[in-house]
């Protein structure tokens, strides 16, 4: 009897197993179905001249297609762009949202301090074409032009709440005898936040920084109303400046360059994977 | 004149948490400079409470309230800036905690560095030195000081933090149940450290181990419900003691 009830939970148990085994596998699915995709399509036009050489003209793009050779040239300006645009924007939303994530962490009874977080959530729900939009209002009308700064502003604002959010978080789960520690030495609060806690918070902001970027460096929307693009490598920051996702929405546009789209999609997805699997990576270790 | 006026003196001092119930109630009692007082008490009968309200931890949180007075040689620290009062009044957690961002090297600097106090190299390798072996720890650690304090035993961490603690030359050391995470034989380290470091210091620990009162300390205070039952020399209080509360939790009736 008892023995009859047993087996029948066992195998409830296996039944259970191999359910979660299915679905775990389903959703992996898409993912290598993607990367599959663009991997066959793309692997073929990277080479060295991809990475270093900006956009070829139509022009140019149509005479190899008719010699039947490969496009010439590559996404450098995209590249290039993508990185001053991205620096900009690190730079500035690294500081600014520790620092809110850190008042955060220490008011939390405050007010303020509730309201501000709760900011910070619809600031991170808000669609990144809204943000695009209302940069173009704030930031390049102004300013009389699209430009590198106006596209920074806008991954700026997209990052903020995600690093406030996980500098928050991190300093949060530390434990308080950290913090008291710190002050039982005499240290004040600002010291003891800039030598302790911060320090020990770091693993874990990093991952948020990571996962930041590694949100932000695909969008595309709020880059066109801000940054536009340019054909050829250009390093100012108040003028039109390019970006990899913009290259592969133009190459999609331009039916000359649309051998391109793959390569540059290949390398937007690598660079996005690795920096996600590296922060998984640190924060797995942070908290061993 | 220096010699009359007690190193710490609690006058009426009381902790709550919350406005209906006090944790610490009326609580007076003179310690004793350069000895070891040893509280004690059942889980929950306030002995952290007490501990902690004399370097001023609890103005950490809005909710907690002190009153009456605590007073460092003299002066009443509740007046005080919390900066002043735990430089003069260190520390030394239930579970030891080291910074574990910093090597051990950094970790007995603390105090220093979160003061904004620079030294020189050669002051600090002397500060280092010569508390890491205040604590008995030196020839343990000697050759890997730029290693994290976290990589050290229980033990060792625990040492680490007493010599971080009494680097900034405290007059009083405040101690929660500092052997409750170790083992035995950590623990029997750490007791005669105290009795040696006795002679520099004068040392408050939170114990609810009897053994351990009895083993290090000569003076004791015996607390139930907030309140402090009876405070006398240890070896009175353990043959002898004044109050029946005080005997059943000594025999192991209560607690
Ligand atoms: N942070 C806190 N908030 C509210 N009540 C607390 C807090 N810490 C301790 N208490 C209460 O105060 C009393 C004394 O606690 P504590 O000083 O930690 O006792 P002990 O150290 O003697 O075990 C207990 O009743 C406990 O529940
Ligand atoms: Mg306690």
């Amino acid at each position: 009897m008892a023995n009859q009830k047993i087996k029948h939970r066992l195998a409830k148990d296996k039944l259970m197993l191999w359910t979660i085994c299915i679905f775990a596998t389903l959703t992996a699915v898409p993912l290598f179905a993607i990367l599959g995709e663009v991997l066959l399509r793309g692997y073929s036009q990277l080479s060295w001249s991809f990475f270093t050489e900006p956009t070829p003209t139509a022009y140019k793009a149509m005479k190899a297609i008719e010699a039947g050779e490969p496009i010439p040239g590559g996404i450098a300006n995209g590249i290039v762009g993508t990185m001053i645009i991205l620096s900009m924007a690190v730079v500035v939303a690294v500081p600014v949202g520790i620092l809110c994530g850190t008042f955060l962490a220490e008011n939390r009874k405050k007010r303020f301090a509730k309201i501000v977080s709760y900011l910070t959530d619809l600031v991170q729900g808000i669609p990144s074409v809204i943000i695009g939009i209302i940069t173009y209002i704030w930031i390049v009308v102004p300013m009389k032009g699209y430009s590198a700064i106006a596209g920074s502003v806008a991954l700026c604002i997209m990052m903020l709440p995600l690093i406030i959010r996980s500098t928050e978080e991190t300093l949060k789960i530390l434990p308080a005898s950290l913090k008291e520690a710190g002050l039982a030495l005499g240290g004040n609060k600002a010291r003891v936040m800039m030598k302790v806690q911060l320090p020990a918070a770091f693993g874990g902001i990093f991952t948020g920084v990571l996962l930041a970027i590694s949100r932000v460096i695909g969008e595309t929307a709020p880059l066109m109303f801000t940054a536009l693009g340019c054909s050829f490598i250009r390093w100012s920051i108040n003028k039109p400046i390019s970006a990899v996702p913009l290259l592969i929405w133009e190459f999609f546009n331009d039916p000359h360059l649309q051998e391109l789209i793959w390569g540059a999609s290949l390398f937007l997805l690598i660079f996005v994977l690795t920096l996600n699997l590296t922060a998984k990576y640190l924060a797995k270790k942070w908290n061993q | 004149m220096e010699s009359i006026i007690p190193i710490l003196e609690f006058k009426k001092t009381c902790v709550s948490y919350t406005k209906q119930t006090m944790a610490v109630k009326y609580v007076s009692a003179a310690i004793e400079r350069n000895t070891i007082t040893a509280i004690m008490g059942p889980s929950g009968c306030g002995k952290s409470t007490l501990l902690r309200a004399v370097n001023l931890m609890h103005n950490l949180y809005s909710n907690i309230r002190v009153d009456g007075e605590i007073l460092l040689n003299g002066e009443n620290i509740l007046l005080m800036e919390p900066i002043d009062v735990r430089r003069r009044v260190g520390m030394v957690f239930q579970r030891p905690a080291p910074f574990p961002t910093m090597s051990i090297y950094d970790n007995v600097l603390a105090g220093f560095a979160l003061n904004g106090i620079h030294l020189s190299k050669s002051k600090k390798d002397e500060i280092v030195e010569s508390n890491l072996k205040n604590v008995v720890l030196w020839d343990e650690v000697k050759d890997v000081l730029n290693k994290k304090g976290t990589f050290l035993s229980g033990g060792q961490q625990q040492r680490l933090c007493i010599a971080r603690a009494l680097a900034m030359k405290p007059d009083i050391l405040l101690m929660d149940e500092p052997t409750s995470a170790l083992d035995p034989i950590a623990t029997k380290r750490i007791e005669e450290l105290l009795l040696e470091l006795q002679k520099k210091v004068t040392i408050l620990v939170v114990t609810h181990n009897m053994g351990q009162a009895k083993r290090i300390s000569s003076r004791s205070m015996f607390m139930y419900l907030g309140e402090l039952v009876e405070y006398g020399d240890t070896e009175t209080m353990f043959s002898n003691p004044e109050h029946e509360r005080t005997k059943a939790y000594l025999i192991g009736k209560i607690g």
